[in-house]
């Protein structure tokens, strides 16, 4: 502080209470109204002091919105696409750097034109390429007219139909949400900020490339690695639309999906303490994360957007 | 372009290694992005059986129909009150936290733990807290006399989904305050302390200003958020109701192209949102990067 103020900093320390109070009631109505019983719940007004119906409410929400399937899956998915991603970048980042070849530049193009662009814009094409991931295949197939040569060879009548499906499965969750330029991006700058001296050192020791990346180049990238996971964890566990529209199988489902159905609609008893129960046990594992994590988190959070 | 001055030689190893990356980035960024392109000049029926070169028929089609304007006009509403409370809210609370010592950290932990929070599940919080028969917050706008019906009401509907986007984005936009108010240098605060400049004249005159990239950064993020990243929003809250009062652009897409089956007008939409996403981006890269002020 540059000077004395006790007024302002007292206004200071009322506005930030007064700014956390009304941040955290959401989470703090929320928590109160997954204690009570449906009577208590749909009291006008809703009181505001803890029932003791916690226990209860979580293992119906758990068991009506079949959680325990639903959290494994949104786990899956969200570890998925971390280590997914993280790998494809390193390996991606590292081959940009770190080696001269004729489609360098081609594909860094490539790679960073997606920058930006988020799978809600394409998503009816990314659906269809998900549902069967050999469409471009089958294009080119139908387009030389293939099915005609193969008969010709064959001397009968063929179809060949090219499919391997996605939807529904764990592949699908994970596998076009993998593909990030901005992870890439980040492990490049930092790969350019690494001296010299320690490749060429590698290189007289006789390390190999994958070696060099291994035992130097991994170890380097600890922090920013662990940025990532804070941020692109966080980021798999909240997926909406892309799950929405591959699974139809509740089993495939993930959590974040699945607490829709506990919403209660209109005609329903307003179970609305079973939902809340539900939206807390579903939004723990990120808001965990990012709380214990939370050094890395704001670093990973402030640096991916350089 | 950068690369070491030092570097390993080998003839396949670099491109086994970029494999990965460029395979999965065609297979579900460029070739959804071509067909989608090449679906949204042909006119097919739902089932994908007959498809018809209509060269820009759809897009025509989709700036005359009144519903996709009112849709235009719903998303801009949305995106830039949702923009302008959390960015207010989230520079306040760092101004704020910036000023103090004490507690900095825990005040910061009490601040940023929204940002783990879906935006579907943050709907549904904001859906029971203005609930218009349990809802607590329903019930104080209630007793100020305002007959509250966001089930009916589509303006109501709409200030749902703004206070659940903007809710869940204000910790965003505080952490990106926090840490630009921090790349301040304090000797400039201090200098112009010593000339008598107050804290609000400090804040308006230094700080803000030397803001401004950090400022101009978080406005895209938030515009790109409130385009794209609240479907969980709408979808979980009022499915695009009541009478399309919150059928905000990228749901739109979604429920005519999914829902509604109408494969032509929805690429063309999405055509429409990657054009309007790309114009953001270059113009983020480009133009106002020379306007804003940086710290040297």
């Amino acid at each position: 502080m540059v000077e004395k103020t006790p007024i302002l900093d007292t206004i200071t320390y009322l506005f930030l209470m007064t700014g956390i109070v009304v941040v955290c009631f959401p989470i703090i109505y929320t928590i109160i109204a997954a204690t009570m019983t449906v009577e208590q719940v749909s009291k006008v007004p809703m009181p505001l002091i803890p029932g003791d119906q916690f226990i209860t409410n979580i293992q119906a929400a758990w068991e009506r919105g079949n959680l325990g399937t639903q959290l494994f899956n949104s786990f899956i998915m969200a570890s998925g696409i971390t280590f997914g991603k993280i790998a494809v970048s390193l390996l991606g980042a590292f081959s940009i750097v770190y080696f001269d070849y004729r489609f360098r530049t081609a594909a860094f193009v490539t790679v960073f034109c997606t920058l930006m662009l988020p799978v809600e814009v394409r998503i009816l094409p990314t659906y269809e390429m998900a549902a069967n991931l050999f469409g471009p295949l089958q294009y080119v197939w139908d387009f030389l007219h293939l099915n005609t040569a193969a008969a010709w060879i064959a001397g009968h009548e063929i179809d060949v139909r090219l499919e391997w499906s996605l939807l529904d499965s764990y592949t699908g969750l994970i596998l076009p949400l993998v593909a990030s330029a901005t992870c890439t991006f980040l492990f490049r700058q930092f790969f350019l900020t690494v001296p010299e001296e320690l490749c060429e050192a590698a290189k007289m020791d006789g390390a190999s490339p994958m070696i060099f990346f291994r035992k130097i180049l991994l170890p380097l990238s600890k922090t920013n690695i662990a940025a990532l996971v804070v941020i692109e964890f966080v980021y798999g566990w909240n997926q909406y639309l892309w799950p929405l529209l591959i699974t139809t199988d509740p089993k495939m489902t993930t959590a974040v999906i699945g607490l829709k159905n506990l919403i209660p609609s209109p005609e329903d008893l307003p179970d609305w303490h079973i939902a809340m129960a539900g939206a807390l046990i579903v939004m723990l594992p990120p808001i965990l994360v990012v709380l214990l994590m939370q050094r890395w988190f704001v670093k990973g959070l402030v640096e991916k957007e350089k | 372009m950068l690369k070491k001055r030092s570097y390993f030689k080998s003839k396949t190893l670099p491109y086994i290694l970029i494999l990965p990356q460029v395979l999965v980035t065609l297979t579900f960024f460029y070739w959804p992005a071509v067909q989608g392109l090449a679906q949204s000049f042909m006119l097919s029926d739902p089932f994908g059986f007959n498809n018809r070169f209509v060269w820009f028929d759809n897009f025509t089609a989709l700036f005359k129909d009144p519903l996709y304007l009112k849709s235009i006009g719903i998303t801009l509403i949305f995106s830039a009150s949702t923009a302008a409370l959390s960015i207010c809210s989230g520079l306040f609370l760092a101004a704020m936290a910036n000023r103090i010592f004490k507690f900095k950290a825990v005040i910061r932990t009490f601040l940023i733990w929204p940002y783990a929070v879906a935006p579907a599940i943050s709907g549904i919080l904001w859906l029971f807290l203005l609930h218009p028969s349990f809802g607590v917050a329903a019930i104080a706008i209630k007793n100020m006399g305002i007959e509250w019906n966001p089930v009916l009401k589509g303006n109501h509907a709409l200030i749902i989904v703004i206070l659940a986007s903007s809710w869940k984005q204000v910790s965003y936009n505080f952490v990106f305050f926090m840490a630009g108010m921090q790349a301040i240098p304090k000797s400039l605060i201090e200098a112009a302390a010593m000339d008598g400049a107050g804290p609000f004249r400090r804040f308006w005159s230094i700080t803000l200003p030397l803001l401004s990239p950090t400022l101009f950064f978080v406005t895209v993020m938030n515009i790109i958020f409130a385009f794209f990243e609240t479907f969980g929003i709408i979808h979980t809250v009022t499915q695009g109701g009541p009478g399309g009062a919150t059928n905000i652009l990228v749901y739109k897409v979604y429920q005519d192209g999914f829902i509604g089956l109408n494969l032509g007008s929805s690429a063309a939409q999405s055509i429409v949102l990657m054009i309007l996403i790309i114009t953001i981006t270059v113009l983020q890269f480009k133009y106002v990067e020379k306007k804003v002020q940086y710290t040297g």
